[in-house]
């Protein structure tokens, strides 16, 4: 079937190294692969594994300190990299368009979309402009977008229809390949599957061929009829989506697929233990904007809780309310039978022990100038004043306990990578032993197998130690693996909580529903029916 | 580097090296480069060669206190406004503000006015004044290091200011601080090579190359070049700890990525 | 965002007016600010300022003289509103070195000074500007890299080594331009040019210097920018690329650019006017310190300091009039 249609974008060999003080960094090595006309690849990889260095070589685009080092990128048998500059302006945006991660970014905040839109097309020749108006219009509104959105700025969109906007611009000049890196990866789910299933009817509709470059398996899954895997700057492994799904061959293919399945044993005991903290009636504002609003919910002690919304739902400020950073200005939080004073300031040491906080970021939570040990070591000095011999034997239990190398212990945290930050990070907190661990995103910021393994890690540390845990996350996945209840939360408010099976499986809310419909499920024919459920339910109406 | 360092080794030896000492009348005004007067004589008849080398050792003394004092002081008040906040904060960004809506130049020569131009209150002029440019960039760079999660952390932990200033903060903000010291001492130095040219900087007898650089302008009309050399000195000076600034800069942004 | 849009409500009807506003105003308390710094200096001599500024000579009768001249018998306060007031209505004291009025000391010096400001100004203006774009343009080339060496040797060197070597060159070995600036009221324009053609390309060559770099760092920033990669992946020709995208967006940073270079101007003036001895407010203020004239140091740096805060308020008015986001807020 392959062999059977012409071959429009063929990488043959190619290496690209980048330039650091004289020294050659590979960052792609010996790839092969092709586009056929018609078709969709999919390419997935994580962070570092070369994939936006390949989109951008697709359009003969190599970043200032990049040189190809072998091989070569040819469209329709010409290479890219051999033609002259002008040749590559005159194949760019016409018969290659890119659609980028950022339209944010990737728009000029200074000129109105209109006018970036029709740019290309009426520089090279193809367009008179009010044609190409007319024209943009059309496509505006294929994609779901009201027309006179075009005479906007940037910054006057909202990033789900900016994104969109991006998709119309690539199709501004018809052209038979669009490369699109990452173009949903800024989004939250629910605006996300907006612009996935618009997407998909474009490159339907115009018979388009893509590259479709992602980290997000279910969504490669859904957009591409071949799959390619990138590691470290190679091709592990290339097959049919649907074979690629069901028979992986190769491990590391295999364990991103693994992922997925982790999920929380049932726990019965749920309900019979003390209650650790309740939240009653809090409000909460950043200036005079209101960003929690009535919230009232509980957590019994050894119980892992999740807090799922979208950005702008208030689980982050939930958390730092919690913490005492943001002061509620109503309601009052209860822990351990004794209600909190609003500021952390005005908290004991006792209490500043007893809830430890795991940031996002573990990048920006752990002073790169300090070495393992002394991070891991100033709780303990703080909190418990511990002789030096024993306070060396706790570290490196705690290291054990995050399943971290006890070689590292002198390493500053700056040269570490960003799943050992994450432990270390974790560690630090237990380090003071607290009762209640608040984790925000913590995993969000990882690559999937190395977020996998925090999740993992957190759910053994959870039943060994019998810890509370709240889990904040926009991931709903991420949440079933770790959490026996989940509150969903929405502009400030609580949608809904309940048991971790009952709201995933049978959700009493609309937004819940919603938003679990959203989730990229992996499997082929996914976002098909997505596409034609809507579509039924517009008819019906 | 090597410019550098001769030159500051050379203002070290100054006493040692001179031919003549440094206010001493030892030949006739303005005599010829010669074997006796190797850059030959000033307006008044001193040894020019030696009142170079005095020169050096007198304009680096008043750069290195300068310097020093604005770091200490600039560096102190970064640190605590930027951990303190509020109040303190803000009327410090403004006094500061204000005092930079300034040229130093200008406002310089007004304190030298008012103070007069001793070699203690120019030292003292010109640290205060400079203080503001290290109180900016340790305000502006601790700012950035406060914001980040550690710091947070360290606050839930309830740690004292003391430690997050100097165990948090500091280590983070040194290397940029190294770079900026050495660009600012390069700036100081020709500030009052500056004010010495104008005759407001380094007070005669005591000598100084921008003074010097005033004192002979005149030989420049009759193609004699010895004005060219205390000018060329303190070019080459200030060119080169431009580029160990310029090297130190390279150095941490290459360690750092 | 939503905060700020209610308290500023009541302020104007459009957000750019009233930061342009704001802005103004801002620059009008820091000019009283310092006013009140340059006031609060004197009266921060260390003893009694009369008795200091006439030294050990001084008579009685000249003591109380001056004291009623600098109305040091009255509270601080009103002697800094009169102060003020007599500033504001042009009444700027009498030099205590020879008793002239002040404004009549200024009036010929400030044109001379302005003069050579023009001439400097609109020489490397351009000049400036097209050299950093060059740079930026070729960023990495032989042409960049020595613009880049001789920019910041330059920058390092005191200026009146650059003064000395124009001397040396155009006017001692070749005697194109005289090297003193000899200025008389009443003078033929182009003989002004011809004298003041060497202070004037002294100043040029350091301000070029200077902002060459901050020109090229400028719009080096600009263009990395994902939507400069984006026109570029759009096949959107260079010369367009960096006149349509980049341009646009490097208005403000290169209006900053150029008030710091007035503002640079400014000081650069008072140390080329006395190499070149050339009779402006730079060697007026110099002259001025020297002989300890409080009165008229405070008058010229008055002076100094209003330009260089009108300059840096035009450019932050520009930076806000360019930024699409304050001029078409989201509806």
């Amino acid at each position: 079937m392959v062999s059977a249609l012409p071959v429009l974008l063929a990488v043959t060999d190619l290496s690209i190294a980048a330039n650091a003080d004289g020294r050659m960094d590979p960052i792609l090595q010996g790839i092969d692969l092709s586009l056929n006309t018609g078709e969709v690849l999919g390419i997935i990889g994580e962070s570092g594994a070369g994939k936006s260095t390949l989109g951008l070589a697709l359009m003969g685009y190599l970043a200032r300190n990049c040189v190809v080092t072998a091989g070569s990128v040819a469209f329709e048998g010409t290479d890219l990299f051999k033609l002259a500059e002008s040749r590559r302006r005159d194949l760019r945006g016409v018969r290659i368009a890119y659609v980028a991660q950022s339209a944010a970014a990737s728009f000029n905040p200074c000129r109105r979309l209109i006018d970036q839109h029709i740019e290309a097309a009426v520089q090279h020749g193809l367009l008179e402009p009010q044609k190409a108006r007319d024209e943009a219009a059309a496509i505006y509104g294929e994609l779901g977008l009201p027309a006179e959105l075009a005479l906007r700025f940037p910054h006057q969109v909202s990033g789900g229809q900016l994104q969109r906007a991006m998709i119309a611009m690539a199709m501004s000049c018809r052209p038979d390949v669009i490369i699109f890196d990452e173009p949903t990866t800024a989004l939250d789910v629910t605006t996300q599957i907006g612009v996935l299933s618009a997407l998909r009817q474009v490159i339907r509709n115009h018979r388009l061929s893509g590259v479709y470059i992602s980290h997000d398996l279910a969504l490669v899954a859904q957009m591409s009829d071949r799959i390619v895997v990138l590691r470290h700057g190679r091709v592990v492994e290339t097959a049919d989506t649907a074979t690629m799904l069901q028979a992986p061959k190769d491990d590391y293919t295999k364990s991103l697929w693994a992922v997925r399945a982790l999920a929380k044993p049932q726990r019965t005991d749920t309900g019979l233990a003390p209650e650790l903290l309740s939240i009653e009636a809090l409000d909460a504002h950043y200036g005079a904007f209101q960003v929690l609003h009535n919230i009232n919910f509980s957590l019994t002690k050894g119980q892992a809780m999740a807090i799922v919304g979208e950005s702008g739902s208030g689980k982050s400020s939930l958390a730092r309310a919690l913490i005492g950073i943001l002061s509620p200005t109503n309601g009052r939080v209860r822990f351990e039978g004794t209600v909190l004073p609003s500021s952390y300031k005005g908290r004991s040491a006792d209490q500043l022990r007893r809830i430890q906080f795991i940031y996002q970021m573990a990048d920006t939570a752990l002073n790169p100038r300090h070495s393992v040990k002394t991070t891991i070591e100033r709780p303990l000095k703080l909190f418990f004043k511990l002789p030096s011999a024993m306070r060396e034997e706790r570290i490196r239990s705690l290291m054990a306990a995050v399943e971290l190398d006890e070689r590292l212990l002198h390493r500053k945290t700056k040269s570490l990578s960003g799943g050992q930050k994450q432990r270390v990070a974790i560690a630090r907190a237990l380090a003071a032993e607290p009762s209640l661990l608040i984790c925000d995103e913590v995993t969000s910021a990882l690559d999937q197998i190395v977020a996998e393994e925090v999740l993992k890690l957190l759910l053994r540390l959870q039943s060994e130690m019998l810890l509370s845990i709240l889990f904040i996350t926009h991931d709903l996945s991420a949440a079933k693996a770790v959490s026996d209840r989940i509150m969903v939360m929405q502009k400030g408010k609580i949608v809904e909580v309940g048991e971790a099976q009952q709201v995933l499986t049978s959700p009493t809310e609309t937004y819940t529903r919603e938003l679990i419909a959203s989730i990229p499920q992996l499997r082929v024919g996914w976002l098909d029916e997505k596409i034609s459920a809507a579509r039924a339910k517009r008819q019906a109406i | 580097m090597a410019v550098v360092a001769l030159i500051c080794l050379v203002s070290l030896f100054a006493p040692l090296l001179a031919p003549y000492a440094e206010a001493q009348v030892v030949g006739g005004s303005f005599e010829p480069w010669s074997a006796t007067f190797w850059l030959g004589t000033d307006s008044i008849g001193r040894d020019m060669l030696s009142r170079m080398l005095y020169g050096g050792r007198n304009t680096l003394a008043v750069t290195l206190s300068a310097t020093v004092l604005a770091c200490i002081l600039g560096c102190t008040l970064g640190l605590v406004t930027a951990l303190a906040g509020g109040l303190t904060d803000l009327l410090t960004a403004r006094l500061v503000d204000v005092i930079m809506a300034l040229p130093q130049l200008i406002l310089a020569l007004l304190a030298l006015t008012v103070f007069g131009t001793s070699t203690a209150s120019l030292i003292a002029i010109i640290a205060v004044l400079d203080a503001t440019r290290y109180y900016r960039i340790v305000r502006a760079s601790a700012g950035n290091i406060v914001a980040l999660d550690f710091i947070e952390a360290a606050r839930l932990r309830g740690e004292g200011y003391v430690w997050i200033a100097s165990s948090e903060v500091l280590p983070n903000i040194a290397g940029p601080l190294l770079a900026e010291v050495g660009a600012r001492f390069s700036f100081i130095f020709l500030f009052v090579s500056s004010l010495s040219f104008l005759g407001l900087g380094i007070q005669p007898p005591l000598a100084d190359w921008g003074g010097m650089a005033r004192d002979s302008a005149a030989l420049l009309a009759f193609g004699d070049i010895t004005p060219l050399v205390p000018a060329g000195a303190i070019a080459l000076l200030s060119i080169s700890m431009n580029f160990i600034v310029d090297w130190l800069i390279d150095a941490q942004t290459g360690a750092s990525s | 965002m939503q905060e700020f849009q209610r308290r500023n409500f009541h302020v104007s009807r459009h957000p750019v007016a009233s930061l342009i506003l704001r802005r103004i105003g801002l620059a009008l308390v820091t000019l009283l600010a310092v006013s009140v710094v340059v006031f609060a200096l004197v009266q921060a001599l260390p003893s009694d300022a009369a008795e200091a500024l006439l030294g050990q000579n001084a008579t009685p009768q000249a003591v109380a003289h001056l004291r009623q001249e600098l109305g040091l018998n009255e509270p601080v306060v009103a002697r800094y509103f009169a102060w003020l007031a007599r500033l504001l209505s042009g009444d700027l004291g009498r030099s205590l070195a020879n008793g002239l009025p002040v404004s009549d000391l200024l009036r010929d010096r400030l044109a001379n000074t302005l003069f050579l400001f023009l001439v400097s100004a609109t020489a490397s203006l351009p000049l400036a500007l097209l050299l950093g774009l060059a740079c930026a343009t070729w960023r990495g080339s032989l042409f960049d890299r020595v613009c880049n060496i001789v920019a910041a040797s330059l920058i390092s060197s005191p200026q009146f080594l650059v003064a000395y070597l124009l001397i040396y060159l155009l006017s001692v070995s070749w005697g194109l331009f005289p090297s003193s600036a000899d200025i008389r009221p009443g003078m033929a324009t182009q003989d002004k040019f011809y004298v003041a053609f060497l202070p004037a390309v002294t100043l040029c060559v350091i301000v070029v210097a200077y902002m060459l770099r901050m020109t090229r760092a400028a719009i080096l920033d600009v263009l990395g920018n994902d939507y400069i990669r984006m026109a570029i992946l759009k096949g959107v020709k260079q010369r367009r690329v960096v006149v349509h995208h980049a341009l646009p967006n490097a208005i403000a940073p290169i209006a900053i650019v150029v008030a710091l270079l007035l503002a640079y101007l400014i000081v650069g003036v008072v140390i080329v006017e006395t190499v070149f001895v050339y009779p402006g407010l730079g060697q007026l203020l110099v002259d001025a310190v020297g002989k300890r004239d409080i009165v008229v140091v405070q008058a010229v740096s008055m002076i100094f300091a209003t330009a260089f805060i009108t300059f840096n308020t035009l450019a932050d008015i520009v930076s806000i009039i360019c930024n699409p986001r304050l001029l078409y807020p989201r509806a």
